[in-house]
Formats: C-alpha cells, sequence, structure tokens
C-alpha cells in the first residue's frame, strides 16, 4: 500500500510502491521528491526515459496511461529490447505531468487515447533505450581503455567481446550517467529484437490480484473528507436552490457547496455519509432549453439528415448518382446506433489538495498534461503550483481524457482549503453525465449490374460530430473527418467500388459526446459492413468472394479476411443450427477481421459459438497482450450490440446503472480465436481495432441464421425469430 | 457499536448501522481493495465472503453481517491461493478494477465445487468486467481446479 507523507512545503508526496510515482532527480530540472531522494541517491538517470539502480534494477518511465490495455508493459518492453536490460529487473514509474510540463514536454504528448500508446511514441522510446545502452557502453569501455565498438550489451551487462570482461550496468551507471545523452542512436532491426514481439508477462499483475493496486478511488490521505455530487441532469442545464440547512446536521456532514453552475456536493467524513446527505438534498435546477428533448425527437432530426440536400462529403469516387440510375438492382437500408456511455467499471473520481502553495491532484487520467492544466485553471493557480498524481485507471475506454471530474474535485477543495477532498460519482452519476458515443443513422444505397457487381455505393450518415460538439477548430469547412473513420481513402478496405459517395449531414444534440473505445469506426463498421453482406446476397454471392473482388486495391485488408475466413473455416459446414457471418474494418493504424458463428433458436434466443478475429498490427509487441486486447474487444463491442443503449427523456438520460444498462456476463462469451498475422514494417494500434469488426460479424452470421438484417441496436428486446 | 470479524480481526465499530459494509470495509477501515462498482449489487466489484458465501458488500447494511467476513486482502497471507495463483499464469487483469471481485467470487465456487464445470462457471461468475476479461476467467477456474485435484 503506498505510503503518503506531507513535506515541508505541505505538499503532499507519494512513495513508489503501489504504482505512484516519484519524481526522481533528474539532470536539467529542479524536481525531487522530497523525503524520498536520499532512498534513491544511488539510481542514476541515463537520459529521461531510463533509471538505472545500483542493483541493476532498471526503472522505464513511462508517459502514457495504463487503463488496462497493457501499455506500461508493451512501452517497457521497447526501451528495454534497445537497452539490452534484463527483463526480470525492469520495473516502470510513471512521469510526473509537472514534471513534462516544466521540461517542455521532454516525456512528449501524455494523452492516451486512439491506440497510439505505442504507435506514436515507438521511435523516441526505443531512443531512449538505446542511447542509454550506449552511454553504459561507452562508460564500461572508458574504464577498460577499450573503444565502444569492441564493446556488446546484453541482460544488463556490458561485455568486452576480446578480453571477455564484464560489468553490470548498476557497476556503470553512475559514470555513464556523467555522459552526455547521445542525440540519434541506431535503433536494432527487427531481427535483432529480443523483448520486442515477445508475449512476456505484464508488470502489473501482482498488485492486482490481492487487492494491493491503488487505483485513483482508493487514494488515502491524512485528513481527507470526501465528496458525493449531484449535476443537473439536464444536459447544459444549472444548479438552482438548494436547502443546505436541512442535510447540515446529518452525520458527518461537513458542508454542502454549488460546484461551479451546475452542480452541488456534499462533503463528509465518509462517503456514504456524504451520498446519503445529497440524496436527502432538495435541489432545484434550471433545467434550461433542453429539458423536453427525447430520442424520439433526436431520431426524427436524424432522419431528415439521411435525405437532406447538404452533406460535408468525406469521400467520392466516381459519379454516384449516374450510376445508380444505370444499376440493374437497387438495394437500400437504413441503419441506427445510440448513445453509448463507457461505463469504466471505476467511477469518476478525483482526489484535490488546495492550500496556498497550489493545487495537488490524485487521479486516473488517459490525459496527464491536460489535467495539469484542467486543475490550474480550475484552481486558479500558474502551472507550476500543480502537481497531478496519475494513478492506474479502473478502465478508460476514452472516457477519461475529459478533465469535468477533476475540475469539480479542484472546484470542491478549493472551498475546504488545506484538507485532501476525494470525490467520487455514483455510478448514477457516471451514468448520467458522461460524454457518449454519438448517436447516428446512415441509409446506405447500392447499385448491382447484371452480373452481380456493385458499381456504385452511397452512403448518408446522419447524426452528431464529436469534433463539432467538442474541437470545432477541428472541423475543416463543415467537415468532420473523424466521423468517416475506416471509411476514407487512407482505410476504406473497398478502393475498387467504380463510383461511392461518402456524406455526412451534421446533426447535433445537446448530449455530449466523446471517443468510446473504438470511436466512429463502430457504427461505421456496422454500417458498411452490415450494407455490404446486404448487397452481397441481393446478388446472390457469397459474402466473402464479394467482398473480395472489391478489395483488389487492398492488398493488407484482404489478406487478415482471408485469414480470419480461413481460421474459421468458411465455406466448410459448421454445426447443425450454427451460422456465420463476416466482416473486415481498417482503423488506428491496423487491420482486423472477424467471423462470427451464431445459433438462433426457434424462440429466437442468440447463442455466440465462436469469434476468429485476425489481426496486422505490423509488428507485433506483445502477442499475449494483442490476445487480451482483441478478446475484450469483442466483450466491449458485444455489449453494444446485444444491450447497451443510453436514452432520452425530458433531456436527461433514462438509464442509472447496470440493472438498465447491460452489458455482457461471462455466461454469454464466446471463444475467441485471436489470428496474428503481422506483416511488418509499421506500427498499428491494438486496443482499438478490432472492436468495430466486433458487431458487424454477428449481426451478418444473425442473418445467416435467421434471414433477418438487424439494421438498428441494440438486439435487446427485438424478435429474432426466424423470419 | 458494531462488532465485525473480518480476515480473522474482530473490530468494534462506531458507525451508522444502515452504511454498507463495502463503505465500512473502505473508509473506517482503510481496507480498498474491495471495490465501489454500482451500488446496487449488480457488477459484483465489492464482492467479500460471509462465512465462506460469496455477498455483494455494497448493499450489505452493516448491522445485518452477522459472520465472519474475509476480504480479497484476507484470502491468502502470500497471495498464493490456488486462484491467485491460475489468475498470474494466465494474465487475467486488464485494468484490474474488478478482479478482486473476480477472485473472490472464483474462490468461493471452487470451495463449493472443487471441480466446476462450463455451466457452473457461467452460473457463478456473474460479475462485471468492462475490459473482457471472462475467456481468461474461465480458463483460470479450470485450471485453478486441476491444480487442486
Amino acid at each position: 500500500m503506498a505510503q503518503i507523507t506531507l513535506n515541508r512545503r505541505g505538499f503532499l508526496v507519494s512513495a513508489a510502491a503501489g504504482g505512484l510515482s516519484v519524481g526522481w532527480s533528474l539532470p536539467g530540472t529542479a524536481q525531487t521528491a522530497g523525503g524520498q531522494a536520499a532512498a534513491s541517491a544511488e539510481a542514476r538517470a541515463l537520459g529521461i526515459w531510463v533509471v538505472i539502480h545500483p542493483d541493476d534494477s532498471t526503472t522505464i518511465r513511462i508517459a502514457k496511461s495504463e487503463m488496462g490495455q497493457g501499455t506500461l508493459t508493451g512501452l517497457a518492453q521497447l526501451v528495454a529490447d534497445e537497452l539490452d536490460a534484463d527483463w526480470g529487473k525492469v520495473r516502470t514509474e510513471y512521469v510526473a505531468p509537472e514534471l513534462n510540463q516544466s521540461s517542455k514536454r521532454a516525456w512528449g504528448d501524455m494523452s492516451t487515447g486512439g491506440s497510439r500508446g505505442i504507435r506514436t511514441s515507438v521511435e523516441y522510446v526505443r531512443q531512449g533505450g538505446a542511447a542509454a545502452r550506449a552511454m553504459l557502453i561507452q562508460a564500461a569501455a572508458a574504464r577498460w581503455g577499450a573503444v565502444p565498438a569492441d564493446c556488446t550489451a546484453a541482460d544488463s551487462a556490458v561485455t568486452h567481446s576480446a578480453s571477455g570482461r564484464t560489468l553490470r550496468y548498476g557497476e556503470l551507471a553512475n559514470e555513464a550517467s556523467r555522459l552526455p545523452v547521445p542525440a540519434m542512436v541506431a535503433l536494432k532491426d527487427p531481427a535483432q529484437w529480443k523483448l520486442i514481439g515477445k508475449g512476456v508477462p505484464r508488470l502489473d499483475t501482482a498488485d492486482k490480484l490481492n487487492g494491493a493496486q491503488v487505483f485513483a478511488i482508493d487514494v488515502k490521505l491524512p485528513d481527507m473528507l470526501h465528496a458525493a455530487i449531484a449535476q443537473c441532469p439536464v444536459f447544459g442545464g444549472k444548479l438552482g436552490q438548494y436547502d443546505a440547512a436541512a442535510v447540515q446536521a446529518m452525520p458527518g456532514v461537513r458542508h454542502v457547496l454549488a460546484v461551479g453552475d451546475n452542480a452541488v456536493a456534499v462533503v463528509a467524513d465518509g462517503w456514504w455519509q456524504a451520498r446519503t446527505a445529497l440524496e436527502k438534498l432538495a435541489v432545484t435546477w434550471d433545467e434550461g432549453p433542453n429539458a423536453n428533448i427525447s430520442s424520439a425527437m433526436i431520431a426524427d432530426r436524424l432522419r431528415e439528415g439521411l435525405t437532406a440536400h447538404d452533406a460535408a462529403v468525406g469521400h467520392r469516387i466516381g459519379d454516384v448518382h449516374t450510376a445508380m440510375q444505370g444499376a440493374v438492382k437497387r438495394v437500400e437500408g437504413v441503419y441506427g446506433t445510440p448513445f453509448l456511455n463507457h461505463a469504466t467499471l471505476e467511477p469518476m473520481n478525483c482526489t484535490a489538495l488546495v492550500t496556498e502553495h497550489g493545487v495537488e491532484v490524485w487521479v486516473g487520467t488517459q490525459n496527464g498534461d491536460a489535467t495539469l492544466a484542467a486543475a490550474a485553471e480550475a484552481a486558479d493557480v500558474p502551472l507550476a503550483q500543480v502537481k497531478v498524481n496519475k494513478l492506474i485507471l479502473g478502465g478508460g475506454f476514452g472516457r477519461r481524457g475529459f478533465q469535468d471530474f477533476t475540475r469539480q474535485a479542484v472546484l470542491i477543495a478549493k472551498q475546504v482549503p488545506g484538507r485532501p477532498v476525494k470525490m467520487i460519482w455514483s455510478r448514477e452519476e457516471d451514468m448520467q453525465h458522461g460524454y457518449y458515443r454519438p448517436v447516428t443513422q446512415c441509409r446506405l444505397e447500392g447499385g448491382l449490374d447484371g452480373q452481380g457487381n456493385l458499381t456504385a455505393l452511397h452512403m448518408r450518415l446522419s447524426g452528431q460530430s464529436i469534433l463539432a460538439s467538442i474541437a470545432p477548430s477541428r472541423m475543416e469547412n463543415g467537415l468532420d473527418k473523424l466521423a468517416f473513420q475506416g471509411l476514407l481513402e487512407d482505410e476504406f478496405g473497398y478502393m475498387a467500388i467504380p463510383n461511392l459517395l461518402i456524406d455526412h449531414a451534421v446533426r447535433n444534440t445537446h448530449v455530449p459526446v466523446g471517443f468510446w473505445r473504438g470511436v466512429n469506426h463502430n457504427q461505421n463498421a456496422i454500417y458498411l459492413e452490415c450494407f455490404i453482406d446486404e448487397l452481397a446476397h441481393a446478388a446472390g454471392r457469397d459474402p466473402l468472394e464479394f467482398r473480395r473482388a472489391l478489395m483488389t486495391k487492398n492488398p493488407k485488408n484482404l489478406a487478415v479476411l482471408d485469414a480470419a475466413a480461413a481460421k474459421a473455416g468458411w465455406g466448410t459446414p459448421t454445426a447443425p443450427g450454427v451460422y456465420r457471418g463476416l466482416c473486415q474494418n481498417h482503423g488506428f493504424g491496423s487491420y482486423t477481421a472477424a467471423v462470427a458463428e451464431v445459433s438462433v433458436s426457434d424462440a429466437g434466443v442468440l447463442k455466440l459459438h465462436r469469434i476468429v478475429a485476425a489481426s496486422d498490427m505490423g509488428y507485433a509487441v506483445n502477442p499475449d497482450q494483442i490476445d487480451a486486447q482483441v478478446a475484450g474487444s469483442f466483450v466491449y463491442g458485444l455489449s453494444a450490440v446485444l444491450y447497451s443503449e443510453n436514452t432520452l427523456e425530458r433531456g436527461r438520460i433514462v438509464e442509472g446503472n447496470f440493472d438498465s444498462y447491460e452489458v455482457m456476463r461471462l455466461a454469454e462469451m464466446p471463444k475467441v480465436e485471436t489470428v496474428l498475422v503481422p506483416s511488418g514494417g509499421f506500427w498499428g494500434g491494438v486496443g482499438e481495432p478490432t472492436i468495430a469488426v466486433a458487431a458487424p460479424a454477428v449481426l451478418n452470421a444473425i442473418f445467416a441464421a435467421t434471414g433477418k438484417r438487424v439494421r438498428s441496436l441494440p438486439l435487446k428486446g427485438q424478435d429474432l425469430r426466424q423470419a | 457499536m458494531v462488532k465485525l470479524d473480518i480476515n480473522g480481526q474482530v473490530h468494534a465499530l462506531d458507525v451508522d448501522p444502515e452504511t454498507p459494509l463495502l463503505w465500512v470495509l473502505r473508509d473506517k477501515l482503510g481496507m480498498m481493495g474491495t471495490k465501489y462498482g454500482c451500488g446496487i449489487a449488480q457488477c459484483g466489484a465489492c464482492s467479500v465472503h460471509i462465512d465462506g458465501a460469496v455477498t455483494r458488500s455494497c448493499s450489505l447494511p452493516v448491522s445485518a453481517v452477522s459472520g465472519k467476513v474475509v476480504t480479497i486482502e484476507g484470502l491468502s497471507p502470500d497471495s498464493r491461493h490456488p486462484v491467485q495463483v491460475a489468475w498470474l499464469a494466465h494474465q487475467v487483469p486488464q485494468c484490474g478494477y474488478c478482479q478482486s471481485g473476480q477472485i473472490m467470487a472464483a474462490a468461493a465456487l471452487l470451495a463449493e465445487k472443487p471441480q466446476p464445470t462450463d455451466a457452473d462457471i457461467d452460473a457463478a461468475m456473474t460479475n462485471i468486467c468492462r475490459c473482457g476479461t471472462y475467456g481468461r476467467i474461465r480458463a483460470a477456474i479450470h485450471d485453478a481446479a486441476a491444480s487442486k485435484a
């Protein structure tokens, strides 16, 4: 368990145990960790990524956030491989966001999302490992009076080839740390990798087996108070009146506070006391202009967008309208998917302490840099007076890239100066105040010629734009390119379609939207891949063969689709009553495909029997963790297929907890067989690419089983009995 | 005053008898391994054993606790309970937040049924994992059962 003490400035300093970060003494920075410096006095930093201890144990610094996706382990593998470190001696430590801030973001962008953890930092973290190895070799060579080229490194030791003399990294670290950090070192060829490509065990498992892992919700600080919060249930509404006096005398209650202009919090000795008092608190809300909006109204608005004249064009090949008029057969389908909450199992929470010296927060964040900025803004102090303690996330999935809960915790703590306050959202608060996967609809029209070839495809998206809603500066002349994930030339798998038009009618709502694992790939892949399946059936052709003919310009997509189909035995008999569906996608830098095997009973009960998932992420850093991410993607993606949906009544989210926002449980989990076909030459993402193929593979299999084309999700409540 | 036997230690606590056991564990006793996930006994992150039976502590008033409570911290003195060993071997946890509850549920299942079938596992393991570790949980339970056989 983490030990937490007050240092002389009144700031709280956390020790390295339990995954809390500790700032090492770094060249060029003034950062030390108070009383902790002495304990690590002999550890030496070689550059900014690697710290070597006298016993050879090696601390690798990680700037990205661990939320279960295995990035701590994967990034450490990249550094340790170039470092030639003994993997058994490697541990990791988070870079403190304030250190990144004060050193001009020396550790790069801390934002962790978009499956970018490895693929955007792979070059500079490997450089960090390679530079440290070069320094250690140079130090050894200097001791021996040898030239570095005659020395080799392996397993945390340098060997002089001619004499066989060896020095351990721990013996060399002090001298090596005094050498200049080389600017650019040649990286290993893939053939020389020892750790990259190995399914080594995760570095963060032990504490997750016995309750010792400290998540933000578990932080314990001296004199800490606990806060429960209620936000205006209607998005965009404000806090009206509340009767603090009525709950002030309840057990443990210390304060009843307004939080910004839209929330109220009760601060108490314990969270249960705070929550109980908050439930008793009479609050009136100024619900604002959105208080009458319902899901039905939003659906009508999106439906209008499906045929609206104006739409932002994302992808155009040839002339769809002319080609469509010449088609022998036309097929049309209208699809829709709902708002979805991330529902991380650890609800949003943050602990904050505001003193005369500044503000300190303890939080699970996907973006340490942004958390630092948000805390500074909320506390109204300079960035230099903020300290952010990043903790392991109890799930992220995109939700913890937002800073709303950090801002709130600081606004509360500001009103209770000198005492840390841990604010925890109830599950209901979490469910009803998310940044939801956007609601969208899609109308597709395809034209087939007399031979059953697809000659024209029009895909009209209508719905909420994430960028227009939260980052309007990233819109390009009314175009949200992110809304077209999987559909633009760099990712679209069917570039041989001769006439193509994909456009988007932006129809925003008052509901906050954000990046939900897989983001817009989720619904776009459902629309495209299910409709391609519809076209194949309309053409009387096999869904695999129909796709293959359209993928002649997309060899990597095709290879992965073929790999999935081959492993699943596409075209071979299934068990009686079991049917297959397949699909493919390209996103977050990786190619994925899946085959699902399902059955639907006479009573309409769906059973998922088997999933085969193939992916090409270029280089596979840790195949065992990729397998875990692929399987997990199906659970997250299929929860959305089977059950999950957020609906609106009177401007607010209806669902409050896991009884109404259901998710998949173990009994429904099909066997997932992963097929990794890394083709090399690029670094693709892993955490998100596969989720896009989860839903369409199953939906296409349901059609094969029943003849019923499911065009809106979730399946809950839909009649799947055979058509 | 409420008396609780937790992991073999008896505590006399001055708490509101309506307080759920979960929040007594976390905020009164500082035992943070048992997690809050939903507060309505849906997700199982708060699972503990009471006289060996897996129980969701978020919805159980502390005054209603009559038996001996074991939490994830007390499951094994050295983290070598067969379930923990199997969890490590199968690299089950991703984010890890649900895993205290999953492990407690699996340990209770194996205590009751040393050789569970897939159907037994389906019925007993109803805890939510948002990362999606279900496949590995199933495999690890079978392994833990085999190691005890």
